[in-house]
């Protein structure tokens, strides 16, 4: 009687994790099928039809020549590299002052940063538009990449947590060897921050790699496309060219999973660490 | 004069300067000053780019409260709140599976998670592509015989916005799920080894284990279900840019303010919104608190 109800628990089991899987996987395995499709063929075969030569990659030169898809991937890595590396030392910077001095107005700071993560950026973009036209940044590379080290204050919290368990007696005896405090952040504190630099590197690495809105609103040009803005342009020109926009689709998702299959456990760890407030 | 050979006196002064001020300049203008911006322009009429422009009082929140074209897109986020709970669910019943022993435990947790990775537009065109009229999904209904049900998805206003907020779902499920898997394997497994000697079932594992260890994660999952609900934007803004019905709060403020150069009465919903957001997640922590 225990050994048929544990089979039927486990039959239940399997059933909701391949039905899970399943409606993941066909959402994507669809736009896969299309995008090898010659356009007569798409019209009359059923989207669950994989395609008849699974070598034709007429779409994807199409997508990727006609909708300049290599600047947009430039673009986006450009934009990504330099708000990465910018967060890390401007939120690791700040966190080490806040963390190992006390001064006046250190707690004040402190809530400062902290209220700010309440504030949702999307509300605020209204104003905000305002003030990059201000400085004369629209359409520059500059206004997303000083909105996402300016708004966005994950790492500062990452990194504040994080060096609460790095203890200061480490400071203490480099201190007793004459090093500076630059010395002590730049040789100590900065390389003990690897697992949280790495976990910032990849929570804002994906929401950077997947905004659409910044450079949506900010970044009209299309010189300046990235890869969310070039692959939304598809929608007016092949409205009616289905299986080109689905080998723009596999070209934005391409990059991501290769870096999933390759990253998965740090990837995991991030998103745990970098969501519990 | 070399920093290191300054007293550590001096340095601390001058560390502290040079490395806030940058963080600091940031966090004022990006952060900032746009919330105050936006306070005082949520009282005037300005367009956003005329030189002038005059202070209307609570004009603008009048228009939001009684004008129906603006209140009624609140109606719009209770699909996608409701959509936010039934996420959480599956993702809560994944982890749970997922943390026992399951065989092919890494793909399967892989594959349910991969599409929190993707990028928003990907995700537009995708389930633009899926719901289309003999699109996937019909296909696949008319396969097992459902046929007969097929709708206009994205066309039937009264549907638009279960199915946008299923795509929703479909997008944000995985984290919910990574999150929990990694709260629940954070509960040692000695625990459940005594509970199986008294012979719990898996049910009241999870029910007087599981469930309440990770509460707090739940709860905060929750919370921000709400303020998610409430700033939905990137799916329906690429799939239906708000048009058939499935206008969202911030599509109505975008549109506010850079369509129609209502740059006023836009602050003043985002003002609205702002404040729903913030006492939403105080709501949030202080509930936490009072737990611990």
């Amino acid at each position: 009687m225990y050994r048929l109800k544990y089979t039927a628990a486990s039959i239940v089991k399997y059933a909701s994790l391949l039905l899970g899987a399943f409606a993941a996987l066909i959402p994507i395995v669809v736009v896969l099928f299309a995008s090898f499709k010659t356009n007569k063929e798409y019209g009359a075969s059923s989207p669950l039809t994989p395609p008849d030569n699974w070598l034709n990659f007429a779409n994807y030169s199409k997508a990727f020549i006609n909708g300049k898809m290599l600047l947009g991937f430039g673009n986006t890595v450009i934009i990504v590299v330099i708000s990465i590396i910018g967060a890390t030392l401007i939120g690791s910077m700040i966190a080490y002052v806040l963390n190992r001095f006390q001064f006046r107005g250190n707690k004040l700071l402190m809530g400062a940063f902290l209220l700010a993560t309440l504030i949702p950026s999307v509300t605020t973009q209204v104003a905000t538009f305002r003030i990059i036209n201000f400085f004369h940044l629209v359409d520059t590379r500059f206004a997303p990449i000083l909105l996402y080290l300016g708004t966005d204050i994950i790492a500062v919290y990452i990194f504040i947590q994080f060096l609460e368990s790095i203890s200061e007696s480490l400071d203490e005896s480099a201190m007793l060897d004459g090093a500076s405090y630059f010395t002590i952040y730049w040789r100590i504190i900065l390389p003990l921050l690897a697992p949280a630099i790495v976990t910032v590197v990849i929570v804002k690495g994906v929401n950077i790699y997947n905004d659409f809105y910044t450079p949506f609103l900010y970044m009209p040009s299309e010189d300046l496309q990235v890869l969310s803005t070039a692959l939304f342009k598809f929608k007016g020109p092949y409205g009616s060219q289905w299986e080109v926009i689905c080998a723009g689709i596999m070209i934005t998702i391409l990059p991501i999973l290769i870096v999933f299959l390759a990253l998965q456990k740090y990837i995991y760890n991030g998103f745990a660490q970098g969501s519990v407030k | 004069m070399v920093f290191k050979n300054l007293s550590y006196k001096t340095q601390r002064k001058v560390i502290i300067v040079a490395f806030s001020l940058i963080p600091v300049v940031l966090l004022f203008t990006f952060a900032y000053l746009p919330v105050f911006n936006m306070f005082k322009y949520s009282f005037t009429d300005w367009n956003g780019y005329s030189k002038s422009y005059d202070y209307v009082g609570l004009e603008n929140y009048k228009t939001i409260f009684t004008d129906s074209k603006y209140f009624t897109v609140f109606k719009v986020s209770l699909y996608y709140f409701a959509g936010s709970f039934v996420q959480l669910a599956l993702a809560l019943y994944f982890a749970t599976i997922l943390s026992f022993n399951v065989r092919f435990k890494n793909f399967f947790k892989g594959i349910l998670f991969f599409p929190y990775l993707l990028n928003g537009v990907a995700i537009g065109f995708i389930f633009l592509f899926f719901f289309r009229p003999d699109g996937t999904l019909d296909t696949l209904m008319q396969s097992i015989g459902l046929g007969a049900y097929t709708q206009g998805w994205l066309l039937n206003p009264k549907i638009i916005n279960i199915s946008l907020a299923g795509a929703s779902l479909w997008r944000y499920m995985g984290f919910n799920f990574i999150i929990f898997l990694g709260a629940i394997s954070s509960i040692g497994k000695d625990v459940y080894e005594a509970a199986e000697i008294d012979g719990a079932n898996r049910w009241h594992q999870f029910r007087h284990i599981i469930l309440p260890s990770i509460k707090s994660i739940v709860q905060l999952n929750m919370i921000l279900a709400i303020s998610g609900a409430i700033s939905a934007f990137d799916i329906p803004y690429i799939m239906t840019s708000g048009s058939n019905g499935s206008n969202t709060f911030v599509i109505q403020t975008v549109t506010t303010a850079f369509k129609y150069n209502k740059l006023g009465l836009a602050s003043a919903m985002a003002v609205v919104l702002l404040f729903i957001v913030i006492i939403v997640t105080l709501l949030q922590k202080l509930l936490i608190k009072e737990e611990k």
